[in-house]
């Protein structure tokens, strides 16, 4: 059933940051005319997307994040049990990330720390496996780190995916807290479909061969290599809108979670198009489902963090808050996660 | 439901004042891009409660084809 209801953990703080370079769609040369344009940006929602330098990594954004929210929670590093890292770009194909995130942020050396890889599901997962770390009581502080520089694996010769993705990263602080509700998730995987979202080589299947580097045009307007991330739009749009409803009532039914109680459903934001379906499907008034997808297009896993940081971030510090946040996409895998926060650590979006 | 799904066709296709025939191969249609496939789902979805699977979806060639795809699932 992949139910988990993980009691005695809570979210202390929340924390995003952003490549400042903005690339609008509507002076992108992907278009054939600016009428093409202007339906991609009314149709998706998606008017411009934050892009990284090459110099900078999903990790670099997600230390940011992490130093600042440490800093405001006023945490001391050397109380932090576990550090992980969820991403589909890391620094290096070897050693995980996350160890060099603790050796930068200057974390105790009896730090547990782990990469995870998956796409837009991530931030979702990340909750259930930190939450389950700490709910035992033995570790008393996580973070949990998720990011994604997108924009480098994407051609920019690809219209069916350039435009839609920018880049950003985010810090997630959890605590053990004795007698706290927790976190009630339930997670999802489609492995058949693997396909639907994917990068042909630089694995161990297909390693990096001479044809790797070769741009092939699939159609007009897509134009890739074999390292370079596919995605089968179609395949996407239709599991998500049957599966992700689905997911969410099954969570609320499960757990007696009545939609009226909830303040926020947050959805992953993969552009206007998913997000207006999945919450007209499940009936959720649109004032109840904030948006970011318009300023950073489609941002992988840290989506959810960096709506709330862009749209609720004075409610988070302020108020008691009911949940539910629900992540999608590559893998194919999807979560879905019920929690209460109340007056948390939500510093302003950090942009470097 | 011929006549309903031919209007909501139109609309999917923004133009309302297309000729839609049976035999008609939608993929060759000026209108049809990417974004007119989603619309498609999302409307066979919110109109006639069907999802119709990209495997499935890529066998099916004319509008009378999809017709008859929506009419089986929802008899």
């Amino acid at each position: 059933m992949a139910l988990q209801d993980i009691r005695n953990v809570k979210i202390s703080g929340i924390a995003a940051c952003v490549p400042k370079n903005i690339e609008r769609n509507a002076d992108s040369s992907l278009f054939l005319s600016s009428q093409d344009a202007e339906k991609f940006i009314q149709n998706t929602g998606i008017a411009e997307k934050r892009v990284v330098g090459n110099d900078v990594c999903t990790s670099d954004l997600c230390y940011h994040s992490a130093e600042k929210l440490i800093a405001e929670l006023g945490w001391n590093k050397e109380d932090i049990d576990c550090l992980i890292f969820i991403t589909q770009t890391p620094d290096y194909v070897v050693p995980a990330t996350s160890c060099i995130l603790q050796g930068r942020l200057g974390l105790s050396k009896e730090c547990h720390a782990f990469d995870i890889t998956l796409g837009c599901s991530a931030w979702v997962y990340g909750l259930s496996i930190v939450g389950a770390l700490l709910s035992s009581g033995s570790f008393k502080k996580g973070l949990l780190l998720v990011g994604e520089t997108t924009t480098k694996t994407k051609s920019v010769k690809d219209k069916s995916t350039y435009p839609l993705f920018g880049d950003a990263g985010s810090a997630t602080a959890m605590e053990f807290s004795e007698g706290s509700k927790g976190i009630q998730v339930h997670a999802g995987t489609d492995g058949t479909k693997y396909e639907a979202i994917y990068i042909p080589d630089g694995g161990f299947r297909n390693p990096v061969s001479d044809i790797s580097l070769d741009m092939v045009t699939v159609e007009e307007g897509i134009t890739r290599n074999r390292l370079q991330y596919i995605m089968d739009g179609a395949a996407v749009f239709t599991f998500t809108i049957s599966t992700v409803p689905k997911s969410i009532t099954k969570l609320m039914e499960q757990f007696n979670i009545d939609k009226e109680s909830v303040d926020y459903l947050l959805l992953h934001q993969a552009n206007k198009l998913i997000v207006d379906k999945i919450s007209g499907k499940l009936k959720f008034d649109s004032e109840k489902v904030p948006t970011s997808y318009e300023r950073f297009g489609n941002t992988s896993c840290s989506s959810i963090p960096l709506t709330i940081v862009t749209t609720i971030r004075e409610q988070m510090e302020s108020k008691k808050l009911d949940l539910i946040a629900c992540g999608f996409g590559g893998g194919l895998s999807w979560a879905t996660a019920h929690f209460e926060t109340e007056n948390i650590v939500c510093p302003e979006l950090i942009e470097i | 439901m011929k006549e309903k799904f031919i209007e909501l066709f139109k609309e999917v296709l923004e133009n309302e004042d297309k000729e839609v025939n049976m035999d008609d191969q939608f993929r060759d249609y000026d209108e049809w891009d990417s974004l007119t496939y989603l619309s498609v789902i999302a409307m066979l979805d919110d109109e006639f409660d069907v999802i119709i699977e990209t495997e499935d979806f890529k066998k099916i060639r004319t509008v009378g084809d999809l017709l008859a795809e929506v009419e089986k699932r929802t008899a």
